[in-house]
């Protein structure tokens, strides 16, 4: 699988790490023990587009927000995690 | 039974090993793309034979009359050579010796070359009189599902019993058993357009792209381009196939971008890339020099066409797997491309039109034709033209129902639509059943093939890998013009996808050709076993039985009979297969389906998939600044995640490791040493917010912390667990250096950059590993700043009240080199650690032996690092499992209440705060004499040794220099409140079981005074 960063360029994925789920927010410090324990352990399995933590730490050391198909592997986008985390807290 | 005047009587082919090769009797006066000016000698089963170079082991191996060439995978039947490809199911040889003896190869793609030592498989002792065969006598019990209802009792037996009788009895090849001596490499290519296949179809794709301006890859996996084309007498463009060939080849070759991979195999389209093999010496004796045996391609394509070409189909017929009886195809492939006659006097056996071409090759190669079988009642004129032009009695609405002869055919019945029977005699029988598609790759992502009633055959996918077009044989068309103008089309719109514009395509005009087919497969009623995989020894009674105990499912037919199965992956079975079960179970081929095709095509080699990988190479070793130094010093290293490190560093005189290092742990206590300590991670953290950032991450805080000073801290993970620990020093207002542990330095680094880039991007807060960029050496004891005081340039004061414990600075060392200070100790003795830019770690090294030598100093490694933390309680990788609390670890303490981290909320969960949960304690045994194990589980005194009253383990031992016997750490239950308690030590694994006090975890200098002096 080939993961065009937008820093490096289209590399080959042995480059990149995988987190996991991109959609899920860290809750508030005071946030319901329930809020915590959906963050840190539950997650979706979407047959279809989803939205995923991806580390380039062969490259740049950029997280980036990886869109794949999980039915396919086609990747729909990528975006900068750091870009995507601002404009997120811009939009709060 | 007497053979038949044509055939070539056996001794005439047998010559002793020591005798001269024999001629070779099967090869035509003329003709074929050999060289017949060069011979080549090569042995089979330690018979010496001559081919020629262009020769492939089975070309020549029929070139010399040699048809027996192996035994079945299960029933030892004896088996010649079927195909001239890659499908082929039987003629799997061993080829060379020794260390590069290499099992399972197929006899039809290896090239011949001056030397080649071939020999059969699965025979014992010999392959023409194999005791092995008498499992035919009991093949009614052999049947499919076998093992899985004879072996099932009792287990033990399995192991022991079955397995090896099994794999005696039934087998391919023997592996080498001794290591590769050959290398393999990887590579990357990138392309506009890859070409996979380089017959009519794909070198039209290649050139309609290339002529394009595209950057083309052509891979074919034979030696020569030209596929099919190889095989058939045809005219392209009023020029014989090999003349055309030359010229498309000349065109391609004089294309800068066009790169052409002979010998290369694409055997996987995988996300975004194939992978490819390229057998860059397999036609060598040994690898030139420099030279690898193969080379594993990525190559990573814009748009990609599959012209994989196409696999004859087998008959399905009692004693169809009889040496002689091969490919109508594979017949002419060996008539025009090699120049041999695959026998004396043949039949054909055929239920489509393709198949009359071989009648007419072989007449015209002056091979004697008996008869022209036809499944079919009516044939075109055309057809009977040729076998009458071959003096062939042409047989309608027949099929072979019997034949003759055991290691080679004599003969076969044919039995007419009338009943009518025909005792035929020949020694070559060549069958057709049409030609399936090479759709492998195209259904690597998934896709499953379809069934297409009208050319009676399953075709590429709806859903084919991104990028990927199919043209020709492998598409389904079998008729020369349609491939050369498919591959014509799909490479240019290829070419059109990745941004370039192609001319629209000529494409040469050729001979008239007829590829009509019916779809008979199975003669029903013949006399023997008849075959549907040959490889997996699957006959027509074993899908019959499958059907039968309900295994219809075309995937349940795979495991249950294994067809399709090993090596050749059902190249020449699946459709036939498929087929038979459809009739069986009463329904059609599209509602049966087939089996998912999944890479590798064909059998990749482990080295190849490796390449440079191995042995020492598997990762790359880092090597710490002082490696050379502490190997001159006699140093024994080990691993420490992905560094080697000191161990320790024995003396002469020394007995055992354990001396060494109580030498060592003992010297440190009592005066002073040094050791390597750059392994450890290094961040460099900067930005007005760092002391923010670091207050997130660590449990504990950092605002207050001063500038010049440096601080312990605790890592958790979100869910509330350790991931880390170690120390972190305020170089400035805005900067920090934070050290990790060796193990999770990678990690740490990849979380800290998680929390910064995803977690709270609006820190003004940069970070990066300078883990190498430093040689980080600890001076430990109590005589540290005596040699400290040598090497600090002046006037730096590095006295207890200038420069506490906990101390940092950035200062200058041996006149002039850049350093920073530290006055951290793991050891609990007053200790320091020095930083110095990575070229200077060596010499520092040796400056430090140099300036300490008065002083008795000596280097220490991982081991005695180990023996000094452990007597002072503090933990390391043992104790950070990732299942340890702060607080299980005793350091509770540290979590702030007044702000947010990493972990905080999921660390006061219920079960991560009980009571009852394992925690650090100190363990000595009672019996002062007795050595621990680490490992070891504690259970009460009395209770019975079982997981029931388990309470914990040992983590960490040592043999402690300080106190003269052995301690330990562990985790247990409740541990704090049971101090003085005698537990017991139980080492079911050694064969332990001994009491142990629990005692506080720090056992030298509790109150830390050492470390203030």
């Amino acid at each position: 699988m080939r993961i065009a960063c937008p820093f490096c360029g289209p590399r080959g994925s042995e480059e990149y790490t995988y987190l996991g789920d991109a959609t899920v927010r860290r809750p508030e410090g005071d946030a319901p023990s329930e809020a915590w324990f959906a963050y840190v352990y539950l997650r979706d399995n979407p047959a279809g587009r989803h939205r995923e933590l991806w580390y380039h730490g062969a490259g740049c050391r950029s997280w980036l927000v990886v869109e794949r198909d999980m039915r396919s592997h086609d990747i729909l986008s990528v975006a900068p995690a750091r870009d995507m985390a601002l404009a997120r807290g811009r939009a709060a | 039974m007497s053979a038949p005047a044509m055939i070539l009587p056996r001794q005439a082919v047998a010559t002793s090993a020591a005798g001269p090769a024999p001629a070779q009797p099967f090869r035509l006066a003329a003709g074929g793309l050999v060289d017949r000016t060069a011979t080549l000698d090569f042995t089979f089963d330690g018979r010496r034979y001559t081919g020629h170079p262009g020769d492939t082991l089975a070309s020549a191996l029929l070139a010399n009359g040699v048809r027996l060439v192996g035994r079945s995978f299960k029933y030892h039947r004896p088996r010649g050579i079927l195909s001239s490809g890659p499908e082929e199911p039987n003629a799997l040889v061993e080829l060379r010796s020794g260390a590069r003896r290499e099992p399972n190869t197929r006899a039809t793609m290896a090239e011949l070359f001056a030397g080649l030592e071939a020999r059969s498989q699965n025979r014992w002792p010999s392959l023409r009189f194999d005791l092995m065969g008498v499992n035919q006598l009991v093949a009614p019990i052999l049947a499919a599902g076998f093992y899985y209802k004879t072996f099932m009792w009792p287990a033990a037996f399995w192991e022991t019993v079955y397995e090896p009788l099994i794999r005696r009895a039934a087998g391919l090849g023997r592996a080498a058993g001794e290591p590769d001596p050959d290398h393999y490499e990887k590579a990357t290519l990138h392309c506009d357009v890859l070409v996979t296949g380089a017959g009519p179809a794909g070198l039209m794709a290649a050139l309609a792209a290339a002529r394009a301006g595209a950057r083309v890859v052509l891979c074919e996996e034979d030696v020569r381009l030209g596929g099919r084309l190889l095989a058939e007498r045809r005219t392209l463009d009023g020029l014989p196939a090999p003349d055309w060939l030359r010229g498309v080849e000349a065109e391609l070759r004089a294309m800068p971008d066009c790169r052409i991979l002979t010998r290369t195999t694409v055997f996987g389209a995988f996300d975004g890339a194939c992978g490819a093999v390229e057998r860059v010496s397999d036609h060598l004796a040994t690898p030139p020099e420099f030279q690898p045996r193969q080379r594993l391609w990525r190559i990573v394509a814009g748009r990609q066409v599959l012209a994989a070409g196409s696999i004859e189909r087998p008959l399905v017929f009692g004693g169809n797997d009889r040496p002689g009886i091969m490919l109508a195809g594979a017949v002419r492939s060996y008539l025009n491309r090699f120049g041999v006659a695959a026998g004396r006097r043949a039949v054909v056996f055929t239920n489509n039109d393709d198949a009359a071409c071989t009648v007419a090759d072989l007449a015209a190669a002056g091979v004697a034709v008996a008869a022209l079988v036809d499944m079919r009642r009516e044939v075109s004129p055309e057809i009977r033209r040729i076998a009458e032009a071959a003096g062939a009695s042409l047989l309608t609405d027949a099929a072979v129902t019997r034949v003759r002869g055991r290691t080679a055919l004599r003969g076969v019945e044919v039995t007419d639509g009338a009943g009518r029977r025909h005792a035929l005699d020949c020694d070559l029988l060549a069958m057709s059943g049409g030609w399936s598609p090479s759709l492998h790759l195209a259904s690597h992502h998934g896709g499953k093939a379809a069934w297409n009633e009208a050319r009676a055959t399953f075709l590429p996918p709806e859903q084919l890998p991104p990028g990927m077009a199919v043209a020709g044989a492998a598409n389904g068309d079998l008729l020369l013009a349609e491939c050369l103008a498919a591959g014509a089309r799909a490479g240019a719109a290829a070419a059109q996808a990745t941004g370039f514009r192609p001319a629209p395509p000529a494409t040469p005009s050729v001979d008239g050709e007829s590829t009509a087919s019916a779809p008979f497969w199975w003669v029903r009623g013949g006399r023997g076993k008849a075959f549907v995989d040959f490889q997996n020894d699957v006959g027509v009674e074993d899908v019959a039985l499958a059907n039968r105990e309900g295994f219809r499912s075309v995937e349940h037919l795979k495991r249950y009979t294994t067809l399709g199965m090993a090596t050749d992956q059902g190249k020449t079975s699946n459709a036939n297969g498929v087929a038979l079960l459809a009739e069986l179970s009463g329904r059609t081929i599209a509602g049966t389906g087939t089996t998912t095709f999944r890479p590798p095509y064909t059998p990749v080699a482990i080295g190849a998939l490796a390449g440079h990988h191995r042995g020492k190479a598997f990762r790359p070793v880092r090597r710490t600044p002082t490696h050379d130094w502490a190997a001159e010093q006699g140093a024994v290293f080990v691993e420490a995640g992905p560094w080697l490190r000191a161990q320790y560093f024995p003396r002469p005189g020394e007995s055992d490791w354990l001396e060494t290092v109580t030498r060592e742990a003992r010297t440190v206590r009592e005066a002073v040493g040094l050791c390597d300590v750059t392994t450890l991670g290094k961040i460099d953290i900067q930005g007005p917010d760092a002391a923010t950032f670091l207050e997130r991450v660590y449990i504990n805080t950092w605002k207050a912390l001063p500038v010049g000073r440096a601080r312990y801290g605790v890592m958790l993970r979100e869910d509330g667990m350790v991931m880390d620990d170690g120390t972190t020093a305020r170089l400035a207002e805005d900067r920090f250096v934070m050290t990790t542990t060796t193990v999770n330095a990678v990690r740490v680094s990849q979380h800290l950059e998680f929390c910064h880039q995803w977690l709270w991007p609006e820190l003004d807060v940069q970070m990066i590993s300078v883990t190498e960029q430093w040689a980080q050496i600890a001076v430990a004891g109590p005589r540290s700043r005596a040699v400290l005081e040598r090497v600090v340039d002046a006037p730096f004061d590095i006295g207890n009240d200038a420069f506490p414990h906990m101390a940092c600075a950035a200062l200058t060392v041996c006149g002039g080199i850049k350093a920073r200070l530290f006055r951290l100790s793991f050891s609990g003795e007053m200790a320091y650690e020095i930083a110095v830019p990575a070229r200077f770690g060596d010499a520092l090294a040796r400056r430090l032996m140099e300036a300490g030598a008065p002083f008795g100093i000596t280097p220490y490694g991982t081991e005695a690092l180990g023996v000094l933390r452990i007597e002072k309680g503090h933990v390391a990788g043992n104790e950070l499992t990732g299942q340890t609390t702060a607080a299980d670890l005793g350091l509770g303490r540290m979590m702030s209440r007044k702000k947010d981290f990493i972990g905080r909320a999921m660390a006061q969960r219920p079960g991560l705060t009980d009571p009852a949960r394992p925690v650090l304690v100190g363990l000595r045994p009672v019996d002062r004499a007795a050595r621990l194990r680490g490992g070891a589980h504690l259970l009460p005194r009395g209770a019975e040794s079982t997981a029931a009253h388990d309470q914990g383990y040992l983590t960490s031992v040592a043999f402690s220099p300080a106190l003269g016997h052995w301690i330990g750490l562990g985790l247990l239950v409740r541990g704090r409140e049971r101090m003085g308690e005698i537990v017991r030590a139980h080492d079911p694994v050694r064969g332990g079981d001994l009491e142990v006090e629990v005692v506080p975890p720090v056992f030298v200098d509790p109150e830390g005074a050492r470390l203030h002096v």
